[in-house]
């Protein structure tokens, strides 16, 4: 994945130099809120149904040691080989093994957000293994060299005229093809070719079940099947944290992920892997990278509770208006912006500061976590970690002094006024990003106080 | 029972019509009110900008000033929020708790504590109503679209007891508008771009006058529209809810 020196406000700034490009970004994501909020409300009993979804994630969390080890063991019982994993070379390095020992250089991939976060493919890529990404809008993304904008439509950012000018260049249709149905019948033919010759498969994981030491993978391409299934090595990445305790509890988590992320009933394939058919292999790789230490972080631990349904992401308005790449990490948006400075502070310092906290986040979250509340602590968190940049420091600090000192407070409020009224070329140029493309308010003659001291004090 | 009131800092200093209204409305609905001088800030602009631990000083005087009431009214929904979920004094905990126990949005004050029913007010326009972020998801003075719970709003309820008010609907019932506190300067070319959809719903549906209980989103909001040059104006629902 290409990483930008940009933060998430200069990168905001270029995305919305295409104002057309935005609005039509915004809708069209705006369109899958809509869509979510209809399947919503066709169940009655779904603020219960996520309320039980969050206490299932919470009983998780503060077990996962067990469940963890509960699985392992299931897994392994049904012929499953299971490897853990402590951070992300780790992972990629088990994985780039069990392709050298299948004694092949090509591999098929469906949809996992985790191999984005370990920059699996950048690794393969190095090590002269060739990754082919099987899910429609990922392999729209990979052949463009891009990373996704969006962890459930990684290539929402583009138009159907640009990915027809992609399967052009690299595919070989004729110029200028825009049909939908044109377009994915291509990358149909296209796969299908792939599907047949691979013999490695990589999957990800959505739920896997202690009790059972099965996994389920959900996909409405059913691209992931297409893979494990014409396999003879199947490898299931995991992040640790995607346990759940017993397989009824799917009837919570499959109802709630596709409405949440699409407004679907049900992911068109919702496929379960409990042991490997005759002859062919199947490995799991449990993924820790950062994970423990989030956990071990008191306000941020229930972010792990994410099924990574892209709820927050199509409500946000920030987000929509930003684009996924503003955020310069593998998960874009408000949950990301609470999972990545766990990874690294420093590099994501600006993550938690690109909301307005309206909350939004918080209320679609499927299994509920405090979104919103999670960014408001990342602030207090960085800034005490020195991540602020020095100008916002010292302002902060007249900011404080004035604030905290009626005397001080009430001339600064007349100084304002009065430049606002009688020197408005002090603050109505390019260095008040306010005036840029807003008026300032007018200025009154008294503030209320002023006006409250004399009609009501005399 | 004796009602402090608290005036946000950019409404004392910008929009003092607004706080005026909200005195003038208690006052007319029987409420003994009193203004202390020395009140500032709720410490808010720190706080969401990370700095939190700045606003000591802030905390204590708010609690200085308003310890003594019954309830404390404010003309914002975002400040109340504030002061609601992080107001904290570490010499003085009781009094911080209770004062985030007692303080009150407008327009919550006006349905749960005096329980109003009906408004001498008159206001013949057609009116769109901007939710605040802060007092509707944060306060739940009304329902939220993303939820499935049954609908209401405190503010529009007040609104409908004001005669001659058309209340106009609106695409996006409930997005925010993009101020976000120091947001609408750090991350000036999102935060526009939300304001400009905002408006442009409201114009779109034949607002004369845009509305609500955070003045800091209708201050963003004006901003844009006197920037495109657009006849249609902001207030504050204090001011409306007092009008005639």
């Amino acid at each position: 994945m290409e990483h930008s020196t940009k933060d998430h406000a200069a990168l905001a700034q270029d995305f919305n130099k295409d104002e057309d490009r935005v609005d039509w970004h915004d809708e069209t994501l705006w369109f899958i809120r809509q869509k979510r909020d209809k399947a919503a409300h066709q169940i009655p009993e779904w603020e219960a149904l996520r309320e039980a979804a969050s206490q299932i994630k919470n009983n998780v969390l503060s077990n996962l040691y067990d469940y963890l080890l509960q699985f392992e063991k299931n897994a392994i019982a049904n012929g499953i080989e299971v490897h853990w994993a402590a951070d992300a070379d780790e992972h990629n390095q088990i994985v780039h093994r069990l392709i050298n020992e299948a004694n092949v250089v090509r591999m098929v991939k469906s949809k996992s957000m985790l191999t984005e976060e370990c920059g699996l493919n950048e690794y393969l890529a190095k090590h002269g293994i060739e990754v082919i990404d099987s899910d429609l809008g990922e392999r729209i993304v990979q052949l463009a060299e891009e990373p996704p904008s969006h962890i459930v439509l990684p290539c929402i950012h583009k138009k159907k005229e640009e990915i027809g000018e992609i399967f052009h260049q690299h595919l070989g249709i004729d110029a200028g093809i825009s049909d939908p149905q044109f377009l994915t019948e291509t990358a149909r033919q296209h796969l299908r070719e792939i599907f047949l010759t691979r013999k490695v498969a990589l999957t990800g994981v959505n739920f896997a079940v202690a009790e059972t030491g099965e996994f389920v993978v959900c996909t409405n391409e059913g691209n992931a099947d297409m893979g494990a299934h014409l396999a003879d090595v199947h490898i299931a990445s995991m992040g640790i944290e995607k346990l759940i305790p017993e397989r009824k509890h799917l009837g919570v988590f499959l109802r709630l992920l596709t409405r949440s992320a699409t407004g679907q009933p049900i992911t068109t394939y919702s496929s379960h892997f409990k042991k490997p058919r005759e002859g062919k292999k199947i490995h799991i790789i449990l993924v820790d990278n950062g994970r423990t230490v989030q956990l071990g972080r008191k306000d941020f631990r229930n972010s792990l509770k994410c099924i990574r349904c892209a709820a927050c992401m199509n409500t946000c308005p920030v987000y929509r208006r930003s684009g996924g790449h503003s955020y310069h990490t593998a998960i874009a948006g408000p949950i990301g912006s609470i999972l990545a400075p766990n990874l690294d502070m420093e590099k994501y310092a600006d993550l938690p500061f690109a909301s307005t906290l309206c909350g939004s986040c918080s209320n679609v979250c499927p299994v509920k976590i405090d979104i919103h509340e999670q960014l408001y602590k990342w602030r207090q968190v960085l800034v005490k970690n020195g991540y602020a940049p020095a100008a916002k420091k010292a302002g902060m600090q007249v900011m404080t002094w004035t604030l905290s000192s009626p005397g001080l407070y009430h001339t600064a409020g007349k100084v304002g006024r009065w430049v606002i009224k009688y020197a408005p070329f002090a603050v109505n140029n390019k260095l008040n990003p306010w005036y840029k493309q807003r008026d300032m308010p007018a200025s009154p003659e008294w503030s209320f106080s002023e006006w409250y001291k004399q009609n009501r004090q005399q | 029972m004796k009602v402090g009131l608290f005036v946000p800092c950019y409404v004392d200093q910008f929009y003092p019509d607004a706080a005026i209204a909200t005195l003038r409305l208690l006052e007319k609905l029987g409420v003994d009110v009193g203004y202390p001088p020395k009140q500032t800030c709720c410490g808010q602009p720190m706080a969401n900008s990370g700095f939190e631990h700045l606003a000591a000083g802030c905390n204590e005087l708010f609690i200085k000033n308003f310890a003594e009431f019954d309830y404390i009214v404010a003309p914002s929904g975002s400040c109340v929020l504030h002061i609601r979920d992080h107001l904290h004094d570490d010499k003085n905990p009781k009094a911080a708790e209770s004062i985030s126990h007692k303080i009150y949005e407008l327009t919550a004050f006006l349905t749960d504590v005096l329980k109003v029913k009906t408004l001498n007010a008159r206001f013949p326009h057609r009116v769109g109503i901007h939710q605040s972020c802060h007092g509707q998801r944060g306060l739940h003075i009304s329902s939220m679209t993303e939820l499935v719970s049954p609908e209401f709003s405190k503010p529009e309820s007040l609104l409908n007891m004001v005669q001659d008010i058309e209340l106009i609907h609106l695409g996006r019932k409930d997005e925010c508008c993009g101020f976000g506190g120091t947001f609408c300067v750090t991350e000036e070319a999102v935060s526009v771009k939300m304001g400009k959809d905002r408006v442009a719903d409201h114009l779109a549906h034949g607002a004369e006058y845009i509305t609500g209980v955070d003045m800091s989103c209708l201050m963003h909001m004006e901003g844009i529209l006197n920037r495109q040059g657009s006849k249609v104006k902001v207030i504050h629902i204090a001011e409306i809810l007092n009008a005639g």
